[in-house]
Parts: C-alpha cells; sequence; structure tokens
C-alpha cells in the first residue's frame, strides 16, 4: 500500500505538487491521471525518495522509501525507461541491480524470460527500441519480486502490441494481489488499465475513486433536447436552473438534467417533444471539463 | 562488500574505463619512451622516468574518474543507484573507493612501466632504485592517482556533467595552478598551498637539476609527508562536500 500524506513540492516560487493525500491499495491497478505537468512524475520521484518534498510524506507499506531495507524487494519502479548506460549490456544493467539487493543472478533470468528479452540480453541497451527499453525497464521493476509497483506513463510512444502487453501485464501483477500505480495523461487508456482512479491537475488532487464512478460522474450529464415549442421550453427549464445551450440543428442541449426531469418537465407545460437523448461526452470531454483550469500549458484549440 | 561489487561491475560493464586506461598507458609510458629515446644514452635519471606518469597520464585518469561520476549523471543511472541503493553516501562512497583503488592500481602499473622501460632503452644510465626518495618518486605516482581520483569524483557528483567537470579539473591542474605562480611575489606563496603542487611536492626528488622537476621553484612550508597529507586533505573534504549536496538535492 502507498499513503502520501499532504504531499507539497515547490520548486522556488512554482509549486509543483500542492497538499496532495491519497492511498493505493493492493490487488488491483490504480491509475495516476492528469495533464501533461500536472505533478505526476514529480510525485512519484517523491513516493521514491528521489526527490525531498517540501513538506508532507508519502510511506510504503508504512515506511518511507529510504528505510526499506533492499527497496528493490519491496518496490518495483519504472519511471523512465532510458535510464540505462546506452554502452551497457541488458544483462549487466539487470546483474549490477540484483547484486546491490543481495538477489541471485537466477532471478536476471528469470526477469529476463519474463519479458522476452533473453534473445538480446547480451545487445547494448543503447541499441533498443523503445518497446525493448520499455520491456528492460518492466525486467527492472520485477527484478525483487516486489509488492508494490509504479510505472510512470508506461505505454507512452508503444504500438499498439506493446500497449496491450504492457495492460495485461499490469492487470496480471495486481490480480497477484499486488499494489500497481500507474500514470498516465490518457483517462482513454486509464480507462482500460486501472480499477482505481487518482486524478490531480497542478499538483493538486481533483477526485480518488473507481474509474467506473469517475466516469458516470463526468460524463452523462447533458441531454440533446428537439421540440417545435422550444422557445416555451427553453425559458422553463432556465427557470429550473439547468443549463441551457444552443445546439445542432435548431435543437438545445441541455445539461445539469437527467431525461426523465426534462420529459417530465415538458409534460408537465404541455410542450411536443420529437426527441430526448442524453448524450455521453468522450472520456476525452469528461477529463478536460475536470481538469480543464487545471492545465498548466493551455493551447486554444481552433476556434 | 556488496556496494564495491556493484560499482566493479557498473565500472567494467561499459567501454570507456577501458579506453581511458588504455589511453593513459599509452601517453604516460609513451612520454617516458620519447625522453629516454631522445636523451642520450647515460643521461637518463629516474626522475626523468615519471613525466609521462605523474604530468600527462594523470590529467586522463582525472577525466575516468569524473566520467565515472558524470555518465551517470548524463544518462540517469544515478536515479537507478539510488533507488537500488536509497543511502546515496555508502552508494557514492562505494563508487570512489573502487574508482580510486583502480587508478592506483593503474598509476603503479604506468610508474613502473616507465621506468623498466627508461632502463631498457637507455642500459648504460644509472636508473638504479636507491634511495628512499627515488621510490617515493615512481612508487608515489600510484597514491596521486587514488587521491587524485576522490577529487575528480567529488568535483564530478557537484558538476553532474561531463564536459564541465573535465574543463574543471584540466585547467585546474595543468594551467591554473601553474599560472598563478606568475602573479609577482604572492604568486608563488599561494602555490605552496595549492593542492596539485603539493602532489608535485611529494613525488620531488630534491637535490640535482631543480629545474626538471614540477614545482621547482615553490617554497612549500610542508614535508613531501605533509604535501601528500594535504592533497588528500583537500580531495577528502571536497568529498564530504560532494556528498553532502548530493544528499540533499533532488536526484
Amino acid at each position: 500500500m502507498i499513503e502520501a500524506i499532504g504531499l507539497t513540492k515547490r520548486y522556488g516560487r512554482t509549486v509543483a505538487v500542492d497538499d496532495l493525500s491519497f492511498t493505493v491499495q493492493p490487488g488491483r491497478v490504480t491509475g495516476f491521471l492528469g495533464p501533461n505537468g500536472a505533478g505526476k512524475s514529480t510525485t512519484m520521484r517523491m513516493i521514491l525518495g528521489l526527490d525531498r518534498p517540501t513538506a508532507g510524506r508519502v510511506l510504503i507499506d508504512g515506511k518511507p522509501y529510504d528505510q526499506l531495507h533492499r527497496p528493490l524487494q519491496t518496490v518495483g519502479a519504472l519511471l523512465d525507461a532510458k535510464w540505462v548506460h546506452p554502452n551497457r549490456s541488458a544483462r549487466a544493467h539487470l546483474r549490477w541491480l540484483a547484486k546491490s539487493n543481495g538477489l541471485p543472478g537466477k532471478r536476471v533470468d528469470a526477469v529476463l524470460d519474463a519479458v522476452g528479452l533473453t534473445q538480446v540480453a547480451g545487445k547494448k541497451a543503447g541499441g533498443f527500441s523503445l518497446g525493448m527499453s520499455q520491456r528492460l525497464g518492466i525486467a527492472a521493476a520485477l527484478l525483487g519480486d516486489p509488492k508494490v509497483l509504479l510505472f510512470d506513463e508506461p505505454v507512452n510512444g508503444l504500438d499498439p502490441e506493446g500497449i496491450l502487453w504492457i495492460r495485461t501485464f499490469m492487470q496480471n501483477l495486481a490480480a497477484e494481489g499486488r499494489t500497481v500505480l500507474v500514470s498516465s495523461h490518457l483517462l482513454s487508456e486509464m480507462a482500460l488499465t486501472a480499477s482505481e482512479l487518482v486524478v490531480i491537475g497542478r499538483g493538486k488532487l481533483i477526485s480518488q475513486s473507481s474509474t467506473a464512478e469517475f466516469v458516470d460522474r463526468s460524463t452523462g450529464n447533458s441531454v440533446l433536447v428537439r421540440s417545435p415549442q422550444l422557445f416555451k421550453l427553453g425559458p422553463l427549464l432556465v427557470d429550473k436552473g439547468f443549463t441551457v445551450r444552443d445546439g445542432a440543428d435548431g435543437a438545445l442541449s441541455v445539461s445539469g438534467a437527467t431525461s426523465d426531469q426534462i420529459g417530465d418537465i415538458a409534460a408537465a407545460n404541455g410542450v411536443v417533444l420529437h426527441e430526448l437523448s442524453p448524450q455521453r461526452g468522450s472520456l476525452e470531454e469528461a477529463f478536460m471539463q475536470l481538469t480543464g483550469d487545471a492545465v498548466e500549458y493551455h493551447a486554444e484549440i481552433g476556434k | 562488500m556488496t556496494l564495491l561489487a556493484v560499482e566493479r561491475i557498473k565500472l567494467f560493464s561499459t567501454r570507456s574505463p577501458y579506453w581511458c586506461t588504455a589511453l593513459a598507458l599509452v601517453l604516460g609510458v609513451g612520454l617516458t619512451a620519447i625522453i629516454a629515446g631522445t636523451t642520450e644514452n647515460g643521461q637518463m635519471s629516474v626522475g626523468l622516468t615519471q613525466f609521462g606518469s605523474s604530468q600527462l597520464a594523470l590529467a586522463v585518469v582525472l577525466v575516468m574518474s569524473a566520467l565515472a561520476v558524470t555518465t551517470e549523471y548524463r544518462f540517469n543511472t544515478i536515479r537507478a543507484t539510488f533507488l537500488a541503493v536509497p543511502s546515496r553516501t555508502s552508494a557514492l562512497v562505494a563508487k570512489t573507493a573502487v574508482v580510486a583503488f583502480i587508478a592506483a592500481v593503474l598509476g603503479e602499473i604506468i610508474a613502473f612501466g616507465s621506468w623498466g622501460l627508461a632502463k631498457v632503452m637507455s642500459p648504460a644510465s644509472d636508473l638504479a632504485i636507491n634511495t628512499g626518495a627515488e621510490w617515493r618518486h615512481i612508487a608515489g605516482v600510484g597514491l596521486l592517482y587514488g587521491i587524485g581520483a576522490v577529487l575528480a569524483i567529488a568535483v564530478g557528483i557537484l558538476v553532474r556533467q561531463t564536459a564541465g567537470a573535465v574543463a574543471i579539473l584540466l585547467v585546474w591542474n595543468m594551467l591554473l595552478e601553474g599560472l598563478i605562480g606568475i602573479i609577482p611575489k604572492v604568486g608563488v606563496k599561494i602555490q605552496a598551498w595549492l593542492p596539485f603542487q603539493n602532489a608535485n611536492n611529494f613525488l620531488a626528488l630534491g637535490g640535482g637539476n631543480p629545474a626538471e622537476q614540477p614545482g621547482a621553484g615553490i617554497d612549500f612550508k610542508l614535508s613531501q609527508w605533509g604535501s601528500l597529507a594535504y592533497f588528500a586533505g583537500i580531495a577528502i573534504a571536497l568529498l564530504v562536500v560532494a556528498l553532502v549536496v548530493a544528499k540533499r538535492r533532488d536526484a
């Protein structure tokens, strides 16, 4: 289990992570979601004791990272697949890691086999493709057979086969009862991988909930209404406090109301309805809506 | 012990230490070969055999030692190291110990290699190692390399990038300390307290022709072993500063 308590990181006057508290439970994949620059990587580095928090603390199974004895046997992490000396072979890279945490040489062969790199183990890591580097990074994370695993944007830049492989891999690790935290800036990816979501924007916690709950809450909140008597229905809906916007083809798009509520209002006022359909926004739209004002670097989307 | 083994695996699983070792050998022993080849047979002295080792090859060893840590920062393997060994001080001390030991052994090989080659090339010269000063002049090169490695690693940890660390070390060792002597009056007084000048003082043979020895003309306040201890003290002090900084800053 990972517990972050009031975690804060400031660089000069910039606040990268702001009073962040969340927990990551074992036995399922927890997605760590936020737009680029939200503070995900900084948080992960603080979990792993690489960066020093300005305030707050983070515990792994009740202990800060630097108090763990032979940490690779408790926590495996893949923060960046390129953290390898390009002239060192994949096997030599894993060998020194294994040696440092008292792991037998057999583990090196075992993890190389698990990620399918046995054939190229003697080759220089600098010549690896991104997918191969990613596999080597995962092999390093698995070396100590750890109970807790952290992956920072593991599918970035991978082809569909690689993405599917990693997704399945992480779900299997969680199914074995391990704690798995995966960061991503793509909700659509997390919706397929994670069962729990910790969402942050500008270093602040936006929500922690199950993925299904998060998706429901953030997508099903607009209803398309078509009627010859919109001039009458529109003001009625506004009176009830719903947000009404002009939709396509002279229809109305109502948010904050269910289709049931709108149907009832229409019937009570004798308004004829031609269409009443709940609109499910895309996950991306929902995510942007939630983190919209929490994005650090804005780019205007073609207006 | 585990950490020493880890650093040994890391060092010998990349190519740059091999290249630097080969280069130090070629430059160090090679310069002696040129000197022996151009000096009339019978005119070689013990003092002439160690120019290559104590000046030229030392620079290569400083670069090799700095590289051992700056490449870790360059490729972020330092972060992988700190993940595996959260005690940064232990990890970096282990690295320093391994590199310094290798540098010291390399120093002995180059020093005695140079001396042996001079003996073969100039058989009529008196190159017998008779006095304590002559032993120190040759065998001391290894000590110099070991301490130099500690200093170079400290600079590497502080600067974190290869170009900067190498520039600092080479300018400091090969130019700065020598140029300070140009300052009228106080120059030589300052030089008496500069680390690499003291390193030279440790090796100095004394007597004979002082002009052929680096560091000649400086009025050192320390004995020759005192100079070595001073050089070592500065290297260790710098390493301690580097370790404190490495512990405090974000990896």
